[in-house]
């Protein structure tokens, strides 16, 4: 057995209340509104949403499910910086206050801290499926799944798609489908078993080329998908060696 | 009039692994299915799932077989669940598994290549298919990619609020609900339904569950006269997190003890060696939890009032490749390092075993053209569910009702009437909850239920308790009758959560019901007025279903009879055993001791 941990865990800290900014509005306008709230020790933004909707604004709109960052349906915008309400302790902006809780800002505003994240599964919708060379069960060894898990670990928050500037600055989703979707070509593509081609899925319809990685997107990733690195540079590569490899253009216009 | 009307061969009601697993058996043979999800597509409970798909792939243990799989669910279960689903459920596990793998998801390897599997509580053999502690996540990824491939509809944040049957009252015909983002009412006729809306575990404050877990899906059933069978029966996980309270309850995967992690006392006593010494922490949840909660008793409790939890033992890599989400999880809310201290657990709710009484093979109600798979289901899991069977649940049963669904609607030309003055009552009904000047307050109202079943329905009940807090439950119906809630009806979540608490409140009078009639103790139903087993009340299940008058009726019906085959496998010393002819009377090292 470990030698004997502290008796108590966390702190109890004194009663004390933080101001929270929350953005409250529609598509056509809002603006923050500040609500107090009493804290507890270890609690999360989540939590004081949820405070607020039990004693304060019942009306007050957000997504959350598991609150226990598995689902990935919190995200918002905390004092400016994506993540998942759920996995952000308000002990972490004491000093800070207000703390400033907006939707994110990529996707249209529903109502408050909802937004319409319906494109990301149009998206999904498009890229070629799964398509195995043989029929399961298969030999799979561990160190040739570990890259394709390390992406099926994505919990579709789109907190990389907010963050992401091809997306948010430039609004270019007509031409590129974001980092969510870069990893989930390259998890295909890496699959041990999938005979399927999405290179020229990847470079003309998902567009991997308008990432100039910046690695904005893995940053933000709850998940710490190295998704820049692991996926969107690796994806760049092939399609490089496809269409702009010197030896494999002479064979191509043979 | 709803503003939307649809017209589809199957709807499914839920989109976690049961509701895609049946969206994809039934969109075959060109039939239109459509998927109501309460939430985004990927977001149901399922996600949640960390542990593990129990299946006898034997690919670590090769003397596993279906028919010990079998006999660990029926003696996990106290005899009370439906022999035949257990004996389909741990036939079909395997091909369901491999079926997956086939569809992209990728499982952890054996050195072998092949899919690896781990130990778990009361299971004989390795045999959880697992992606370290995210296998939930796995599963639904993998059904929602398959789902969008196959030709489904899914609407996204769509609430049901109430089934509708054809002009005689027979059989279902339709759904009405509404887009939550809009509020707007969508009518869905349909020639089946199947329901998939997962379990209520939200009727408790300390839970494992999603916000999801509300069980509109099954309230709704209810009131289309569906049979709710051994509501009674919900199940405490022996580990949940402690501290801090805000994340009071949330999960602590049994991987952690499938890994080796052992349970302590405040007094460093490796306790479960005491309540059964063969298999420790790895004996089946109601033990676990029943033995931490006696240790808190007896004063042997935690600070925070749980038990130490040690996997510290281990070495620290293989912790973070084995628990990557619990490591994060204690790191991130509770500043502590698992692979350095032990913390704090205690038990929390995570599953209700009860539910809508589902045929083995076809996962068909009583309630012609609704079918019923997954949580929202009753008949696999009896008194007690083991870890890793709620996966592979789903996906055994999903694939039968969507099947079932398919047959079913072949036989009817054509949706059946929908009750047009139904429809328009219930709307109105959904409506008069928004009240500019507010009302009783539903999060309010859901808090105190939330009390209560904690107070009268927790993991130790009593006739007297159970009796007061089914009082209390018919206090707060009256009183929920005064909801109202401001705001307009766009993406308002007080006014869904009326629909929630209407729910709640109606499957937690079905929970007091049966717990006061169970005057026994089995599996996660523990009373302490009745602390022993009772064989009659072993082979009885406890329906609960609407009267004519509207009020809720229960009534007994006998545990269908194993054939001597499957029976002979067991012994009658065999815990909670009902057919007589005991050897040692049957002890429980559950139930017995201090």
């Amino acid at each position: 057995m470990a030698t004997l941990a502290p008796e108590k865990t966390m702190t109890d800290l004194p009663a004390r209340t933080i101001t929270l900014s929350v953005y409250r509005g529609d598509a056509a306008r809002g603006e923050e509104v500040p609500y107090d709230v009493p804290v507890t020790p270890g609690m999360v933004v989540l939590d004081a949403i949820h405070w607020i909707q039990a004693n304060l604004a019942p009306d007050l709109a957000a997504r959350w499910n598991c609150k226990a960052a598995r689902c990935g349906s919190c995200s918002a915008e905390i004092n400016g910086r994506p993540a998942l309400m759920c996995k952000t302790r308000l002990d972490a902006y004491y000093g800070e206050e207000p703390v400033h809780v907006r939707p994110m800002r990529t996707f249209p505003i529903i109502k408050d801290l909802v937004t319409d994240v319906s494109w990301n599964f149009e998206k999904a919708r498009e890229i070629p499926p799964f398509h195995p060379r043989t029929p399961a069960p298969f030999t799979m060894y561990q160190r040739d799944v570990n890259r394709p898990q390390e992406f099926r670990k994505c919990i579709e928050c789109f907190l990389c798609q907010d963050v992401c500037h091809v997306l948010r600055n430039h609004d270019l989703k007509h031409a590129y489908s974001g980092p969510r979707f870069m990893i989930k070509i390259a998890e295909l593509e890496m699959h041990p078993m999938d005979d399927a081609d999405r290179v020229p899925y990847a470079r003309e319809d998902a567009g991997v080329g308008f990432c100039n990685i910046t690695k904005c997107c893995q940053e933000v990733c709850p998940e710490e998908i190295h998704i820049t690195d692991n996926a969107i540079i690796p994806m760049k590569e092939r399609v490089a060696d496809r269409y702009f490899d010197p030896i494999r253009a002479i064979f191509r216009k043979k | 009039m709803a503003e939307e009307k649809h017209t589809y061969d199957i709807v499914v009601i839920g989109a976690g692994g049961a509701g895609l697993r049946a969206a994809i058996a039934a969109a075959q043979d060109g039939l239109k299915v459509a998927v109501l999800s309460k939430s985004l597509l990927g977001k149901a409970h399922t996600v949640m799932a960390e542990g593990g798909a129990a299946a006898s792939l034997g690919n670590v243990d090769p003397e596993d077989s279906w028919r010990v799989h079998f006999t660990d669910t029926v003696r996990a279960a106290k005899f009370m669940n439906n022999w035949r689903t257990a004996q389909i459920f741990a036939q079909e596990a395997p091909e369901r598994i491999i079926e997956l793998e086939q569809w992209g998801a990728v499982f952890d390897r054996t050195p072998a290549g092949k899919i690896n599997q781990r130990a778990f509580g009361a299971h004989s053999y390795r045999r959880l298919a697992h992606v370290g502690d995210r296998t939930g996540l796995e599963i639904i990824r993998t059904l929602q990619y398959k789902g969008i491939h196959t030709g489904i509809d899914v609407f996204m944040e769509f609430t049901g609020v109430t089934l509708l049957k054809d002009s005689h009252g027979e059989r279902v015909t339709g759904i009405l609900g509404y887009h939550r983002n809009t509020g707007a009412f969508a009518l869905f006729e349909a020639k089946a339904i199947i329901l998939a809306s997962g379990g209520w575990g939200k009727v408790f404050k300390v839970t494992s569950n999603s916000w999801e877990c509300t069980g509109e899906g099954a309230a709704m059933a209810y009131r289309a006269g569906a049979e709710l069978m051994d509501m009674e029966m919900v199940q405490f996980h022996p580990t949940g997190m402690v501290w801090p309270p805000g994340v009071r309850g949330l999960l602590v995967t049994e991987s952690v003890r499938g890994e080796g992690g052992f349970l302590y006392n405040s007094e460093g006593e490796r306790f479960m060696l005491r309540y059964d010494p063969v298999r420790k922490e790895l004996s089946s949840r109601d033990i676990v939890a029943r033995s931490i909660y006696k240790e808190v008793q007896a004063g042997r409790g935690t600070p925070h009032g749980g038990a130490w939890l040690d996997i510290s033992h281990k070495d620290a890599g293989f912790i973070r490749r084995k628990l990557p989400n619990m490591y994060d999880q204690y790191k991130n809310l509770a500043d502590i390092d698992i692979t350095k201290e032990k913390f704090e657990v205690a038990p929390t709710i995570h599953y209700t075993m009860g539910g809508v009484r589902a045929e083995p093979e076809t996962a068909a109600t009583n309630v012609p053209g609704l079918f019923v798979a997954g949580e929202s289901a009753c008949g696999l899991h009896g008194a007690n569910r083991l870890g890793g069977n709620s996966l592979t649940d789903l996906l055994v049963f999903g694939r039968r009702a969507g099947e079932a669904a398919r047959q079913y609607v072949a036989g009817v030309e054509r949706p059946g009437d929908v009750d047009e003055a139904e429809v328009a009552r219930v709307e109105e009904k959904t409506l008069s909850y928004l009240k500019p000047e507010g009302g009783e307050n539903p999060y309010e109202l859901h808090a105190t239920l939330q009390d209560v079943m904690g107070t009268y329905a927790g993991i130790a009940r009593s006739g007297e308790g159970l009796k007061e807090g089914l009082g209390k439950i018919k206090e707060l119906q009256e009183r929920a009758k005064a909801m109202g809630v401001k705001g307009g009806r766009e993406f308002n979540p007080g006014w869904h959560a009326v629909n929630e608490v209407n729910a709640m409140l109606t499957l937690s009078e079905a929970i007091f019901r049966s717990a006061i009639e169970r005057k026994e103790s089995r599996g996660a139903h523990w009373r302490t007025d009745f602390p022993d087993y009772d064989d009659e009340l072993g082979r009885t299940n406890f329906i609960t279903q609407i009267g004519k008058d509207g009020e809720m009726t229960l009534s007994r019906r006998a545990v269908p009879k194993m054939p001597d085959d499957l029976l002979s496998m067991f012994s009658p010393s065999d815990a909670g055993w009902p057919f007589g002819g005991k050897k040692d009377g049957g002890t429980d090292h559950g139930h017995a001791g201090a």
